[in-house]
């Protein structure tokens, strides 16, 4: 990084010391289409923030780089989505990632899901950085087309990302899918805990109709058959087998998130919560 | 004022020659102009605007080449600087020059092969063996990938199995 911090401000408020200052939330209300945006914005955001987690601690060097250089281009997407949305609606990209609650990210579930604490393994971090990268690939190429120019634009460059992101992550679901006992034992088991949160990746709900109909972007029901057609080989070559779907529905989309949510939120925006319109 | 004859403004060809020297900070090898980073110049009334395309969506560097670029043309004293961003079409690796592929090899870093199809091809998951690059210190194509990302997210990382010298490749995206 070459970026220069400076130094943070020291006195935020008038009334006491910085450490007992806290940032109000924004009162973020959008538009059905701005909400399909900031759905694919955070979906971005957050499975960067799980990624980078991965910093320091992965189990080769060179996966460690991967997976944070991976993360990188996420908060990239993410930032130009956010950027546009806050155009919009009169918020700045730090305002949106840093101080809106919980019930007002609108990821999908699977992001948020632990990656590297709570007894998960890196076996979930590979297998759903590969559904994911396989599902954001599928999804930049259709918004390449979005009647919003500046989506195709955003779409144009990150389809690009995407396109590397899908074939590191299948690598690796092969080489654990197919390599020893163990680690076929708990990429397995990781597919298992993981698969019933793809669901929601293909729901369809009003928000995603108003976006086809206003041709800003594809109805998620409809990249089910090329995401499938990405996950299959891979999972063939790799020995796994693809679970049934079952009843279960996540429901990030909607803003209504997992128990994990709320503790990688705190993490996440603590600095910008503490230090009031920190910046660097 | 047409875009011939702004090409043609002694201001903006001034510009272009200030570009020429303002480093990309990742790889300080090569300018801002060899990257092809650069996408217009602009001469307006009250300064220059100088049209930029982002390389990668993450890029850490963007903020400083920014900067660095409206330092040089204000420097010059061709200012006030203005930069701005031009997102499509995408920037692609291709659009390195002849000249900052030649820096790239000099500075030791396997310039990246067209992508040309690669844009068209289908993602293809599977990629366990890496694409052949030449070592940029012997020129043998006898090379090994030892990570698919190095000290930044567009560079990976390989071996000469030749001349056993590691080096970095600047990946085709």
């Amino acid at each position: 990084m070459t970026t220069a911090f400076a130094p943070l401000p020291t006195t935020a408020s008038a009334s006491g010391s910085v450490a007992s200052t806290t940032t109000e939330s924004i009162v973020f209300a959008p538009t059905p289409l701005q909400a399909y945006l900031v759905r694919i914005g955070d979906s971005c955001l957050i499975h960067a923030q799980r990624l980078a987690e991965w910093s320091g601690h992965a189990p080769i060097l060179e996966e460690d780089i991967a997976l944070t250089n991976l993360a990188l281009d996420l908060v990239g997407q993410a930032r130009a989505l956010l950027t546009h949305v806050g155009r919009q609606t009169g918020f700045d990209e730090d305002q949106l990632a840093f101080l809106r609650n919980e019930r007002d990210f609108r990821n999908v579930t699977l992001v948020e899901l632990p990656g590297r604490r709570a007894g998960r393994d890196f076996a979930d971090a590979i297998v759903r950085n590969f559904l994911l990268a396989a599902w954001m690939n599928v999804l930049w190429a259709r918004l390449e087309s979005s009647s919003d120019a500046e989506i195709a634009a955003i779409a144009g460059k990150a389809v690009k990302e995407s396109r590397y992101h899908v074939a590191h992550a299948a690598d690796w679901v092969v080489r654990l899918g197919d390599g020893t006992d163990e680690s076929m034992r708990r990429t397995r088991q990781a597919v298992d805990r993981l698969w019933p949160y793809t669901a929601e990746l293909f729901e369809t709900d009003d928000i995603d109709t108003a976006a086809a109909e206003a041709g800003l972007g594809p109805m998620r029901v409809s990249l089910k058959a090329e995401w499938d057609a990405i996950v299959a080989p891979v999972f063939a070559e790799a020995g796994l087998s693809i679970p049934a779907t079952g009843a279960f529905r996540s429901t990030g989309t909607r803003g209504v998130h997992s128990e994990h949510m709320g503790y990688l939120l705190a993490e996440m925006q603590t600095l910008q919560r503490t230090f009031p319109g920190g910046q660097w | 004022m047409s875009a011939h004859d702004q090409a043609a403004s002694p201001r903006v060809e001034h510009a272009w020659r200030v570009l020429h020297d303002v480093l990309d900070p990742e790889v300080p090898a090569i300018s801002v102009t060899d990257l092809g980073i650069v996408r217009d110049v602009i001469a307006h009334d009250d300064g220059i605007e100088v049209v930029v395309t982002p390389t990668y969506s993450g890029c850490p560097a963007t903020e400083v080449i920014a900067q660095s670029i409206s330092d040089a043309i204000d420097a010059a004293g061709l200012g006030p600087a203005r930069v701005t961003q031009r997102r499509a079409p995408a920037w692609t690796t291709d659009w390195i020059t002849p000249q900052g592929r030649d820096k790239l090899r000099a500075y030791g870093i396997a310039p990246p092969g067209s992508c040309a199809s690669e844009a068209t091809a289908k993602v293809s998951p599977i990629r366990l063996m890496a694409r052949n690059v030449d070592c940029p210190r012997c020129g043998s194509a006898q090379t090994e990938r030892l990570s698919a990302f190095g000290s930044t997210a567009c560079k990976s990382l390989y071996r000469c199995i030749a001349c056993r010298e590691p080096f970095e490749h600047f990946k085709p995206i």
